[in-house]
Protein backbone atom coordinates (compact mmCIF):
# COMPACT_ATOMS: atom_id res chain seq x y z
CA UNK A 1 0.00 0.00 0.00
CA UNK A 2 1.17 3.28 -0.59
CA UNK A 3 1.99 6.13 1.34
CA UNK A 4 -0.57 8.35 0.05
CA UNK A 5 -3.11 6.36 -1.09
CA UNK A 6 -7.24 7.10 -0.55
CA UNK A 7 -7.54 5.04 2.47
CA UNK A 8 -5.01 6.91 4.04
CA UNK A 9 -5.95 10.34 3.28
CA UNK A 10 -9.04 8.80 5.05
CA UNK A 11 -7.59 8.45 8.18
CA UNK A 12 -5.67 11.89 8.25
CA UNK A 13 -9.03 13.52 6.89
CA UNK A 14 -11.46 12.23 8.84
CA UNK A 15 -10.82 13.25 12.55
CA UNK A 16 -10.48 16.82 11.07
CA UNK A 17 -14.13 16.82 9.97
CA UNK A 18 -16.48 14.18 9.74
CA UNK A 19 -15.35 12.57 12.27
CA UNK A 20 -14.01 15.25 14.59
CA UNK A 21 -12.65 14.33 18.03
CA UNK A 22 -13.85 17.06 19.95
CA UNK A 23 -17.61 17.72 18.06
CA UNK A 24 -18.67 14.31 16.46
CA UNK A 25 -16.87 12.21 19.26
CA UNK A 26 -17.37 14.88 21.83
CA UNK A 27 -14.07 13.96 23.30
CA UNK A 28 -11.37 16.10 25.27
CA UNK A 29 -13.87 18.29 26.31
CA UNK A 30 -13.08 19.83 29.62
CA UNK A 31 -9.25 20.85 28.47
CA UNK A 32 -11.06 22.23 25.37
CA UNK A 33 -13.36 24.62 28.31
CA UNK A 34 -10.26 25.41 30.54
CA UNK A 35 -6.85 26.56 28.21
CA UNK A 36 -9.37 28.40 25.40
CA UNK A 37 -9.72 31.92 27.04
CA UNK A 38 -7.18 33.01 24.99
CA UNK A 39 -5.55 32.19 21.64
CA UNK A 40 -2.05 31.67 22.23
CA UNK A 41 -2.66 28.78 25.09
CA UNK A 42 -5.09 27.45 22.91
CA UNK A 43 -2.92 26.61 20.15
CA UNK A 44 0.07 25.49 22.21
CA UNK A 45 -2.17 23.35 23.73
CA UNK A 46 -3.79 22.02 20.32
CA UNK A 47 -0.10 21.05 19.11
CA UNK A 48 1.16 19.75 22.51
CA UNK A 49 -1.96 17.05 22.05
CA UNK A 50 -1.14 17.13 18.43
CA UNK A 51 2.60 15.56 18.84
CA UNK A 52 1.63 13.61 21.99
CA UNK A 53 -1.14 11.88 20.10
CA UNK A 54 0.93 11.34 16.89
CA UNK A 55 4.15 10.17 18.47
CA UNK A 56 1.88 7.85 21.31
CA UNK A 57 0.13 6.32 18.13
CA UNK A 58 3.57 5.67 16.42
CA UNK A 59 5.10 3.61 19.31
CA UNK A 60 1.90 2.05 20.64
CA UNK A 61 1.53 0.86 17.08
CA UNK A 62 5.18 -0.42 16.75
CA UNK A 63 4.43 -2.43 19.97
CA UNK A 64 1.29 -3.37 19.85
CA UNK A 65 2.20 -7.31 18.54
CA UNK A 66 4.23 -7.86 21.91
CA UNK A 67 1.69 -6.05 24.71
CA UNK A 68 -0.42 -8.87 26.32
CA UNK A 69 -3.90 -7.83 26.53
CA UNK A 70 -4.12 -7.77 30.18
CA UNK A 71 -1.96 -4.80 30.37
CA UNK A 72 -1.97 -2.59 27.58
CA UNK A 73 -3.56 0.01 29.10
CA UNK A 74 -0.93 0.25 32.05
CA UNK A 75 1.73 0.30 28.94
CA UNK A 76 -0.23 3.07 26.99
CA UNK A 77 -0.10 5.12 29.90
CA UNK A 78 3.17 4.84 30.24
CA UNK A 79 3.96 5.67 26.77
CA UNK A 80 1.81 9.18 27.02
CA UNK A 81 3.06 9.75 30.35
CA UNK A 82 6.80 10.09 28.98
CA UNK A 83 5.68 11.74 25.81
CA UNK A 84 3.50 14.30 28.01
CA UNK A 85 6.54 14.84 30.95
CA UNK A 86 8.63 15.27 27.46
CA UNK A 87 6.35 18.22 26.41
CA UNK A 88 6.22 19.53 29.13
CA UNK A 89 9.63 19.91 29.66
CA UNK A 90 10.20 21.23 26.24
CA UNK A 91 7.39 23.74 26.84
CA UNK A 92 9.26 25.48 30.26
CA UNK A 93 12.30 25.22 28.51
CA UNK A 94 11.14 27.34 25.20
CA UNK A 95 7.53 28.74 25.79
CA UNK A 96 7.98 29.74 29.69
CA UNK A 97 4.78 31.79 29.75
CA UNK A 98 2.50 30.26 28.14
CA UNK A 99 3.20 26.22 30.10
CA UNK A 100 2.46 28.88 33.17
CA UNK A 101 -0.88 29.81 31.91
CA UNK A 102 -1.38 26.23 31.09
CA UNK A 103 -0.71 24.99 34.35
CA UNK A 104 -1.69 21.61 35.44
CA UNK A 105 -3.41 20.96 31.84
CA UNK A 106 -0.42 20.20 30.07
CA UNK A 107 -0.32 17.69 32.87
CA UNK A 108 -3.74 16.47 32.47
CA UNK A 109 -2.64 15.74 28.72
CA UNK A 110 -2.37 12.01 29.72
CA UNK A 111 -6.17 12.20 30.96
CA UNK A 112 -6.93 13.21 27.85
CA UNK A 113 -9.78 11.29 26.05
CA UNK A 114 -9.10 11.75 23.12
CA UNK A 115 -5.08 9.72 23.30
CA UNK A 116 -6.42 6.61 25.07
CA UNK A 117 -9.38 6.58 22.21
CA UNK A 118 -7.14 6.91 19.45
CA UNK A 119 -4.88 4.09 21.02
CA UNK A 120 -7.23 1.83 22.00
CA UNK A 121 -9.18 2.19 19.00
CA UNK A 122 -6.47 3.07 16.15
CA UNK A 123 -3.14 2.27 16.99
CA UNK A 124 -3.64 -1.53 18.38
CA UNK A 125 -4.69 -2.58 15.06
CA UNK A 126 -2.97 -0.34 12.97
CA UNK A 127 0.28 0.19 10.87
CA UNK A 128 2.90 2.91 12.32
CA UNK A 129 2.02 4.99 9.47
CA UNK A 130 -1.00 4.78 9.41
CA UNK A 131 -1.39 5.25 13.23
CA UNK A 132 0.89 8.51 13.09
CA UNK A 133 -1.81 10.32 10.38
CA UNK A 134 -4.35 9.12 12.71
CA UNK A 135 -2.77 10.95 15.28
CA UNK A 136 -1.90 13.96 13.61
CA UNK A 137 -5.08 14.28 11.92
CA UNK A 138 -7.39 13.79 15.74
CA UNK A 139 -4.98 16.27 17.11
CA UNK A 140 -5.16 18.98 14.75
CA UNK A 141 -9.03 18.36 14.48
CA UNK A 142 -8.85 18.86 18.06
CA UNK A 143 -6.57 22.25 17.73
CA UNK A 144 -8.79 24.16 15.10
CA UNK A 145 -11.51 23.56 17.55
CA UNK A 146 -10.00 24.88 20.45
CA UNK A 147 -8.45 28.15 18.04
CA UNK A 148 -11.90 28.60 16.79
CA UNK A 149 -13.41 28.71 20.51
CA UNK A 150 -9.94 30.51 21.86
CA UNK A 151 -10.91 33.31 18.93
CA UNK A 152 -14.41 34.37 19.86
CA UNK A 153 -13.74 34.02 23.81
CA UNK A 154 -10.33 35.96 23.42
CA UNK A 155 -11.84 39.03 21.03
CA UNK A 156 -15.67 39.27 22.56
CA UNK A 157 -13.91 38.64 26.12
CA UNK A 158 -10.96 41.16 25.71
CA UNK A 159 -10.91 42.73 22.98
CA UNK A 160 -7.28 41.40 21.52
CA UNK A 161 -6.13 38.68 19.45
CA UNK A 162 -2.39 36.34 20.48
CA UNK A 163 -2.21 39.01 23.46
CA UNK A 164 -2.64 42.21 21.08
CA UNK A 165 -5.18 44.86 22.05
CA UNK A 166 -7.27 45.57 19.05
CA UNK A 167 -6.96 49.50 18.86
CA UNK A 168 -10.77 50.12 17.42
CA UNK A 169 -12.28 47.77 19.87
CA UNK A 170 -10.34 48.51 23.23
CA UNK A 171 -13.21 51.23 24.22
CA UNK A 172 -16.41 49.45 23.38
CA UNK A 173 -17.97 47.58 26.33
CA UNK A 174 -19.26 45.19 23.73
CA UNK A 175 -15.75 43.51 23.37
CA UNK A 176 -15.18 42.95 27.50
CA UNK A 177 -17.63 40.71 28.12
CA UNK A 178 -17.03 38.99 31.43
CA UNK A 179 -18.81 35.88 30.30
CA UNK A 180 -16.74 35.23 27.76
CA UNK A 181 -13.34 34.98 29.83
CA UNK A 182 -15.27 32.50 32.09
CA UNK A 183 -15.41 28.73 31.29
CA UNK A 184 -19.12 28.63 31.14
CA UNK A 185 -19.51 30.89 28.63
CA UNK A 186 -16.87 28.34 26.15
CA UNK A 187 -19.43 25.35 27.03
CA UNK A 188 -22.08 27.21 24.91
CA UNK A 189 -19.88 28.74 22.12
CA UNK A 190 -18.47 24.87 21.92
CA UNK A 191 -22.27 23.92 21.80
CA UNK A 192 -22.40 26.63 18.82
CA UNK A 193 -19.72 24.86 16.99
CA UNK A 194 -21.12 21.45 17.32
CA UNK A 195 -24.29 23.37 16.03
CA UNK A 196 -22.98 24.45 13.27
CA UNK A 197 -21.06 21.57 12.69
CA UNK A 198 -24.07 19.30 12.21
CA UNK A 199 -26.52 21.61 10.00
CA UNK A 200 -23.46 21.54 7.58
CA UNK A 201 -22.62 18.01 8.24
CA UNK A 202 -26.52 16.79 7.50
CA UNK A 203 -27.44 18.89 5.09
CA UNK A 204 -24.33 17.26 2.66
CA UNK A 205 -25.94 13.88 3.66
CA UNK B 1 -65.30 45.07 14.88
CA UNK B 2 -61.77 43.03 15.77
CA UNK B 3 -62.87 40.06 14.20
CA UNK B 4 -63.63 41.49 10.68
CA UNK B 5 -60.34 43.15 10.70
CA UNK B 6 -58.18 40.34 10.95
CA UNK B 7 -60.94 38.14 8.89
CA UNK B 8 -60.22 40.64 6.19
CA UNK B 9 -56.53 39.97 6.43
CA UNK B 10 -56.41 36.01 6.50
CA UNK B 11 -56.33 35.55 2.75
CA UNK B 12 -53.49 37.44 2.24
CA UNK B 13 -51.30 35.50 5.05
CA UNK B 14 -52.51 32.13 4.09
CA UNK B 15 -50.67 29.45 2.40
CA UNK B 16 -49.94 30.81 -1.09
CA UNK B 17 -51.25 34.50 -0.12
CA UNK B 18 -49.10 37.45 -0.81
CA UNK B 19 -48.07 38.24 2.67
CA UNK B 20 -47.38 34.53 3.51
CA UNK B 21 -43.98 35.53 5.13
CA UNK B 22 -45.86 37.28 7.68
CA UNK B 23 -48.48 34.16 8.73
CA UNK B 24 -46.94 33.81 12.01
CA UNK B 25 -47.25 37.52 12.97
CA UNK B 26 -50.56 37.49 11.96
CA UNK B 27 -51.80 34.22 13.87
CA UNK B 28 -49.70 35.79 17.21
CA UNK B 29 -52.24 38.85 17.17
CA UNK B 30 -55.12 37.31 15.77
CA UNK B 31 -54.81 34.84 18.93
CA UNK B 32 -53.77 37.54 20.78
CA UNK B 33 -56.63 39.47 19.91
CA UNK B 34 -59.27 36.84 20.32
CA UNK B 35 -59.74 33.47 21.82
CA UNK B 36 -58.75 31.00 19.25
CA UNK B 37 -61.97 28.68 18.26
CA UNK B 38 -59.58 25.65 16.60
CA UNK B 39 -60.27 22.44 19.42
CA UNK B 40 -58.18 19.50 19.08
CA UNK B 41 -60.04 16.52 17.12
CA UNK B 42 -58.83 13.34 18.04
CA UNK B 43 -58.89 12.20 21.47
CA UNK B 44 -59.96 13.29 25.07
CA UNK B 45 -58.93 16.88 25.92
CA UNK B 46 -59.55 18.93 28.58
CA UNK B 47 -59.02 22.73 28.39
CA UNK B 48 -59.27 25.68 31.10
CA UNK B 49 -61.60 28.12 30.28
CA UNK B 50 -58.79 30.30 29.18
CA UNK B 51 -55.33 29.60 27.18
CA UNK B 52 -52.07 30.62 28.06
CA UNK B 53 -52.42 33.89 26.01
CA UNK B 54 -55.17 35.23 28.65
CA UNK B 55 -52.96 33.89 31.58
CA UNK B 56 -50.19 36.06 30.18
CA UNK B 57 -52.31 38.97 29.86
CA UNK B 58 -53.32 38.99 33.64
CA UNK B 59 -49.45 38.83 34.77
CA UNK B 60 -48.82 41.52 32.72
CA UNK B 61 -51.62 43.30 34.20
CA UNK B 62 -50.61 42.43 37.69
CA UNK B 63 -47.01 43.78 36.73
CA UNK B 64 -48.44 47.02 35.61
CA UNK B 65 -48.54 48.53 39.65
CA UNK B 66 -44.65 47.68 39.86
CA UNK B 67 -44.12 49.24 36.35
CA UNK B 68 -46.12 52.28 37.33
CA UNK B 69 -44.13 53.09 40.23
CA UNK B 70 -40.93 52.00 38.99
CA UNK B 71 -41.45 54.74 36.32
CA UNK B 72 -41.95 57.32 38.96
CA UNK B 73 -39.22 56.36 41.56
CA UNK B 74 -36.85 56.66 37.69
CA UNK B 75 -37.70 60.39 37.89
CA UNK B 76 -38.12 60.33 41.78
CA UNK B 77 -34.17 59.28 42.27
CA UNK B 78 -33.30 61.67 39.54
CA UNK B 79 -34.96 64.91 40.69
CA UNK B 80 -33.68 63.91 44.01
CA UNK B 81 -29.93 62.85 43.02
CA UNK B 82 -30.40 66.92 41.82
CA UNK B 83 -31.35 68.28 44.78
CA UNK B 84 -34.28 69.91 42.37
CA UNK B 85 -37.88 69.99 43.35
CA UNK B 86 -40.77 69.18 40.82
CA UNK B 87 -44.33 67.82 40.53
CA UNK B 88 -45.41 64.42 40.67
CA UNK B 89 -46.41 64.58 37.08
CA UNK B 90 -42.95 65.75 35.59
CA UNK B 91 -41.19 62.96 37.73
CA UNK B 92 -43.16 60.14 36.36
CA UNK B 93 -42.97 61.70 32.36
CA UNK B 94 -39.39 61.28 32.97
CA UNK B 95 -39.47 58.08 34.01
CA UNK B 96 -42.03 57.29 31.62
CA UNK B 97 -39.15 58.30 29.13
CA UNK B 98 -36.41 56.53 30.52
CA UNK B 99 -38.48 53.18 30.70
CA UNK B 100 -40.27 53.40 27.49
CA UNK B 101 -37.25 52.31 25.21
CA UNK B 102 -36.30 49.43 27.32
CA UNK B 103 -39.64 48.07 27.16
CA UNK B 104 -39.42 48.77 23.58
CA UNK B 105 -36.08 47.06 22.83
CA UNK B 106 -37.16 44.17 25.29
CA UNK B 107 -39.80 43.29 23.20
CA UNK B 108 -38.83 43.91 20.13
CA UNK B 109 -35.70 41.73 19.75
CA UNK B 110 -37.28 39.07 21.67
CA UNK B 111 -40.46 38.83 19.68
CA UNK B 112 -38.81 39.39 16.70
CA UNK B 113 -37.02 36.46 17.41
CA UNK B 114 -39.45 34.31 18.61
CA UNK B 115 -41.57 35.75 15.46
CA UNK B 116 -38.74 34.38 13.27
CA UNK B 117 -38.15 31.18 14.54
CA UNK B 118 -42.00 30.06 14.60
CA UNK B 119 -42.23 30.96 11.00
CA UNK B 120 -38.57 29.10 10.52
CA UNK B 121 -39.98 25.75 11.89
CA UNK B 122 -43.66 26.51 10.23
CA UNK B 123 -44.78 26.62 14.31
CA UNK B 124 -47.51 28.43 15.98
CA UNK B 125 -46.08 31.38 17.72
CA UNK B 126 -45.97 31.43 20.87
CA UNK B 127 -46.65 33.71 23.66
CA UNK B 128 -44.36 32.89 26.56
CA UNK B 129 -42.18 36.32 25.68
CA UNK B 130 -45.42 38.85 26.37
CA UNK B 131 -44.79 38.46 30.19
CA UNK B 132 -40.82 37.85 30.14
CA UNK B 133 -40.22 40.99 27.70
CA UNK B 134 -41.94 43.58 30.48
CA UNK B 135 -40.19 41.51 33.42
CA UNK B 136 -36.78 41.89 31.81
CA UNK B 137 -36.43 46.10 31.35
CA UNK B 138 -38.33 45.65 35.39
CA UNK B 139 -35.34 43.63 37.13
CA UNK B 140 -32.42 45.60 35.74
CA UNK B 141 -30.74 48.44 36.41
CA UNK B 142 -31.66 52.34 35.08
CA UNK B 143 -28.45 52.57 33.76
CA UNK B 144 -28.20 49.27 31.59
CA UNK B 145 -27.38 50.72 27.94
CA UNK B 146 -30.14 49.85 25.58
CA UNK B 147 -27.78 47.48 23.18
CA UNK B 148 -26.58 45.70 26.34
CA UNK B 149 -30.22 45.23 27.07
CA UNK B 150 -30.99 43.43 23.37
CA UNK B 151 -27.63 41.48 23.60
CA UNK B 152 -28.49 39.82 26.79
CA UNK B 153 -32.24 39.13 25.54
CA UNK B 154 -30.95 37.69 22.26
CA UNK B 155 -28.99 35.62 23.87
CA UNK B 156 -31.65 34.21 26.51
CA UNK B 157 -34.05 34.11 24.00
CA UNK B 158 -32.32 31.83 21.83
CA UNK B 159 -30.17 29.64 24.50
CA UNK B 160 -32.33 29.42 27.60
CA UNK B 161 -35.86 29.05 25.37
CA UNK B 162 -35.41 28.03 21.68
CA UNK B 163 -32.77 25.09 21.99
CA UNK B 164 -34.74 23.67 24.57
CA UNK B 165 -38.30 23.75 22.34
CA UNK B 166 -39.89 27.00 23.24
CA UNK B 167 -42.47 28.09 25.64
CA UNK B 168 -43.08 26.00 28.16
CA UNK B 169 -40.00 23.59 27.43
CA UNK B 170 -37.51 26.12 29.01
CA UNK B 171 -35.45 24.51 32.40
CA UNK B 172 -34.54 28.11 33.67
CA UNK B 173 -36.57 31.42 33.79
CA UNK B 174 -35.34 33.69 30.67
CA UNK B 175 -36.21 36.60 32.38
CA UNK B 176 -33.80 35.67 34.90
CA UNK B 177 -31.00 33.96 32.54
CA UNK B 178 -30.91 37.87 30.54
CA UNK B 179 -29.92 39.12 34.21
CA UNK B 180 -27.68 36.69 35.35
CA UNK B 181 -25.83 37.17 31.77
CA UNK B 182 -25.90 41.04 31.80
CA UNK B 183 -24.62 40.48 35.71
CA UNK B 184 -21.91 38.20 34.63
CA UNK B 185 -21.09 39.75 31.36
CA UNK B 186 -20.71 43.36 32.55
CA UNK B 187 -20.51 43.31 36.34
CA UNK B 188 -19.79 46.90 36.55
CA UNK B 189 -22.74 47.95 34.53
CA UNK B 190 -25.09 45.58 36.71
CA UNK B 191 -23.88 46.26 40.12
CA UNK B 192 -21.94 48.72 42.45
CA UNK B 193 -23.29 51.91 42.83
CA UNK B 194 -23.17 53.64 39.82
CA UNK B 195 -25.79 52.77 37.68
CA UNK B 196 -29.23 52.87 39.90
CA UNK B 197 -29.85 56.92 38.93
CA UNK B 198 -30.30 57.82 35.47
CA UNK B 199 -28.19 60.62 34.94
CA UNK B 200 -29.11 62.38 31.64
CA UNK B 201 -31.95 64.53 30.71
CA UNK B 202 -34.19 64.06 28.19
CA UNK B 203 -36.46 66.55 26.31
CA UNK B 204 -36.04 69.01 29.00
CA UNK B 205 -37.28 66.80 31.52
CA UNK B 206 -34.59 65.50 34.22
CA UNK B 207 -31.65 66.62 35.01
CA UNK B 208 -27.86 65.49 33.82
CA UNK B 209 -26.34 64.43 36.92
CA UNK B 210 -22.51 64.22 36.65
CA UNK B 211 -20.99 61.48 35.68
CA UNK B 212 -19.23 60.65 39.08
CA UNK B 213 -22.13 60.31 40.78
CA UNK B 214 -22.88 57.18 42.92
CA UNK B 215 -26.14 56.20 44.86
CA UNK B 216 -25.98 52.51 46.09
CA UNK B 217 -28.58 50.09 47.08
CA UNK B 218 -29.92 49.56 50.41
CA UNK B 219 -28.45 46.07 50.24
CA UNK B 220 -25.17 47.57 48.25
CA UNK B 221 -24.64 49.64 51.25
CA UNK B 222 -25.09 47.13 54.28
CA UNK B 223 -22.13 45.19 52.00
CA UNK B 224 -20.29 47.79 52.84
CA UNK B 225 -21.17 48.39 55.99
CA UNK B 226 -22.62 51.15 56.14
CA UNK B 227 -25.55 51.77 57.96
CA UNK B 228 -28.61 52.11 55.78
CA UNK B 229 -31.16 53.99 58.12
CA UNK B 230 -34.23 53.79 55.41
CA UNK B 231 -37.63 54.73 57.27
CA UNK B 232 -40.17 51.71 56.56
CA UNK B 233 -41.98 54.31 54.21
CA UNK B 234 -39.51 54.46 52.06
CA UNK B 235 -38.93 50.18 52.16
CA UNK B 236 -42.19 50.06 51.17
CA UNK B 237 -43.30 52.45 48.99
CA UNK B 238 -40.19 51.58 46.68
CA UNK B 239 -38.48 55.17 46.68
CA UNK B 240 -35.05 53.85 47.18
CA UNK B 241 -32.36 53.13 44.51
CA UNK B 242 -32.77 49.61 42.60
CA UNK B 243 -33.75 47.80 39.89
CA UNK B 244 -36.68 49.29 38.52
CA UNK B 245 -39.74 47.22 39.07
CA UNK B 246 -38.53 45.85 42.50
CA UNK B 247 -38.48 48.56 44.80
CA UNK B 248 -42.12 49.23 46.13
CA UNK B 249 -43.34 46.39 48.06
CA UNK B 250 -46.76 47.92 47.77
CA UNK B 251 -47.06 47.76 44.24
CA UNK B 252 -45.75 44.12 44.20
CA UNK B 253 -48.55 43.27 46.61
CA UNK B 254 -51.06 44.42 44.41
CA UNK B 255 -49.89 42.35 41.47
CA UNK B 256 -49.89 39.34 44.26
CA UNK B 257 -52.60 39.72 44.90
CA UNK B 258 -54.06 39.90 41.14
CA UNK B 259 -52.34 36.61 40.64
CA UNK B 260 -53.69 34.92 43.41
CA UNK B 261 -57.10 36.04 43.22
CA UNK B 262 -57.00 35.10 39.51
CA UNK B 263 -55.32 31.80 41.11
CA UNK B 264 -52.72 31.79 37.90
CA UNK B 265 -49.35 32.07 40.98
CA UNK B 266 -49.77 29.38 43.39
CA UNK B 267 -49.94 30.92 46.54
CA UNK B 268 -48.00 27.65 48.04
CA UNK B 269 -44.62 29.44 46.11
CA UNK B 270 -45.23 32.41 46.97
CA UNK B 271 -45.71 31.63 50.76
CA UNK B 272 -43.32 29.51 51.28
CA UNK B 273 -40.49 31.77 49.62
CA UNK B 274 -41.45 34.07 51.88
CA UNK B 275 -41.78 31.62 55.31
CA UNK B 276 -37.79 30.75 54.09
CA UNK B 277 -36.62 33.97 53.68
CA UNK B 278 -38.15 35.23 56.99
CA UNK B 279 -36.56 31.82 59.23
CA UNK B 280 -32.73 32.01 57.57
CA UNK B 281 -33.14 36.35 57.94
CA UNK B 282 -33.66 35.93 61.44
CA UNK B 283 -31.24 33.07 62.22
CA UNK B 284 -28.70 35.30 60.45
CA UNK B 285 -29.54 38.45 62.79
CA UNK B 286 -29.06 36.03 65.97
CA UNK B 287 -26.17 34.55 64.81
CA UNK B 288 -24.59 36.45 62.36
CA UNK B 289 -21.08 37.99 62.85
CA UNK B 290 -21.27 41.50 64.15
CA UNK B 291 -19.33 43.04 61.84
CA UNK B 292 -21.35 41.53 58.66
CA UNK B 293 -23.95 44.17 58.14
CA UNK B 294 -26.07 42.41 55.73
CA UNK B 295 -26.63 39.57 58.40
CA UNK B 296 -28.47 41.98 60.36
CA UNK B 297 -31.07 43.46 58.40
CA UNK B 298 -33.41 40.61 59.80
CA UNK B 299 -37.15 40.84 58.25
CA UNK B 300 -35.87 43.92 56.32
CA UNK B 301 -34.50 41.58 53.73
CA UNK B 302 -37.60 40.75 52.30
CA UNK B 303 -38.36 43.95 51.09
CA UNK B 304 -35.02 45.23 50.28
CA UNK B 305 -33.83 44.51 46.72
CA UNK B 306 -35.62 41.60 44.42
CA UNK B 307 -36.78 39.41 47.27
CA UNK B 308 -40.47 40.36 47.00
CA UNK B 309 -40.35 41.27 43.25
CA UNK B 310 -38.85 37.66 42.54
CA UNK B 311 -40.41 35.93 44.93
CA UNK B 312 -43.92 37.07 43.34
CA UNK B 313 -43.36 37.08 39.68
CA UNK B 314 -40.38 34.67 38.68
CA UNK B 315 -40.35 31.89 41.54
CA UNK B 316 -44.17 31.37 40.51
CA UNK B 317 -43.64 30.78 36.85
CA UNK B 318 -45.57 27.81 36.23
CA UNK B 319 -43.37 26.59 33.55
CA UNK B 320 -40.06 26.62 35.59
CA UNK B 321 -41.02 26.13 39.45
CA UNK B 322 -42.18 22.42 40.74
CA UNK B 323 -45.68 21.07 39.32
CA UNK B 324 -46.70 19.18 42.05
CA UNK B 325 -48.10 20.46 44.69
CA UNK B 326 -46.06 19.87 48.10
CA UNK B 327 -43.33 20.14 45.69
CA UNK B 328 -43.97 23.50 45.40
CA UNK B 329 -43.65 24.35 49.19
CA UNK B 330 -40.03 22.75 49.36
CA UNK B 331 -39.05 24.68 45.68
CA UNK B 332 -40.18 27.81 47.40
CA UNK B 333 -38.77 27.23 51.31
CA UNK B 334 -35.25 26.24 49.53
CA UNK B 335 -35.35 29.95 46.97
CA UNK B 336 -36.13 31.82 50.05
CA UNK B 337 -33.17 30.37 52.46
CA UNK B 338 -30.97 30.50 49.33
CA UNK B 339 -31.45 34.06 48.70
CA UNK B 340 -30.92 35.49 52.07
CA UNK B 341 -27.63 32.77 52.32
CA UNK B 342 -26.23 34.16 49.09
CA UNK B 343 -26.20 37.71 50.12
CA UNK B 344 -25.42 37.66 53.33
CA UNK B 345 -22.44 34.92 52.90
CA UNK B 346 -21.19 36.09 49.92
CA UNK B 347 -19.69 39.32 50.01
CA UNK B 348 -19.32 39.76 46.39
CA UNK B 349 -22.94 39.16 45.30
CA UNK B 350 -25.53 41.51 47.30
CA UNK B 351 -28.57 40.63 45.60
CA UNK B 352 -28.85 36.30 46.33
CA UNK B 353 -32.69 36.44 44.28
CA UNK B 354 -31.71 35.76 41.00
CA UNK B 355 -29.01 32.66 41.76
CA UNK B 356 -31.22 31.10 44.36
CA UNK B 357 -34.20 31.12 41.72
CA UNK B 358 -32.12 29.97 39.07
CA UNK B 359 -30.33 27.44 41.01
CA UNK B 360 -33.79 26.13 42.25
CA UNK B 361 -35.23 26.06 38.73
CA UNK B 362 -32.55 23.49 37.74
CA UNK B 363 -33.78 21.30 40.82
CA UNK B 364 -37.37 21.76 40.58
CA UNK B 365 -37.88 18.38 38.14
CA UNK B 366 -35.77 16.40 40.44
CA UNK B 367 -38.39 17.56 43.87
CA UNK B 368 -40.97 16.74 41.22
CA UNK B 369 -39.56 13.44 40.83
CA UNK B 370 -39.52 12.70 44.44
CA UNK B 371 -43.23 13.40 44.81
CA UNK B 372 -44.79 11.56 42.06
CA UNK B 373 -42.65 8.41 42.76
CA UNK B 374 -43.40 8.07 46.43
CA UNK B 375 -47.11 9.13 45.26
CA UNK B 376 -46.67 5.90 42.89
CA UNK B 377 -44.89 3.49 45.85
CA UNK B 378 -47.72 4.85 48.05
CA UNK B 379 -50.75 3.81 45.65
CA UNK B 380 -48.83 0.21 44.64
CA UNK B 381 -48.38 -0.21 48.76
CA UNK B 382 -52.09 0.18 49.02
CA UNK B 383 -52.83 -2.37 46.17
CA UNK B 384 -50.91 -5.17 47.22
CA UNK B 385 -51.87 -4.95 51.00
CA UNK B 386 -55.58 -5.75 49.60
Amino acid sequence: MSLFSQQNKEVFTGPLNLNNPVVAQVLGICSALAVTSQLEPAIVMGLAVTVITAFANVIISLLRNTIPSRIRIIVQLVVVATLVTIVSQVLKAFAYDVSVQLSVYVGLIITNCILMGRLEAFAMMNGPWESFLDGVGSGLGYAWILVVVGFVRELLGSASLFGYEIPMLTDCDFFHNGMMTMPAMSLIILGCVIWAHRAINDKEK
Amino acid sequence: MIKSFFDKIRPHVEEGGKYHAFRSLFDGFETFALVPNTTSKVGTAIHDAIDSKRIMSFVVIALIPALLVGMYNIGYQNYHAAGVDASFFTMFLYGLIVMLPKIIVSYGVGLGIEFVVAQWKNEEIQEGFLVSGLIIPMIVPVGTPLWMLAVAVAFSVIFAKEIFGGTGMNIFNPALITRAFLFFAWPTKMSGDQVWVSTESWFGLGNTLPDAFTCATPLGQAAAGIDTNLSAMEMFGGLMPGSIGETSVIAIAIGAAILLWTRIASWRTMLSVFVGGALFALLFDSVGAADNAVAHLGLNHLFLGGFAFGAVFMATDPVTSCRTEKGKFIYGFIIGAMAIIIRVLNPGYPEGMMLAILFMNMFAPLIDYFFVQSNINKRAKRMSNK
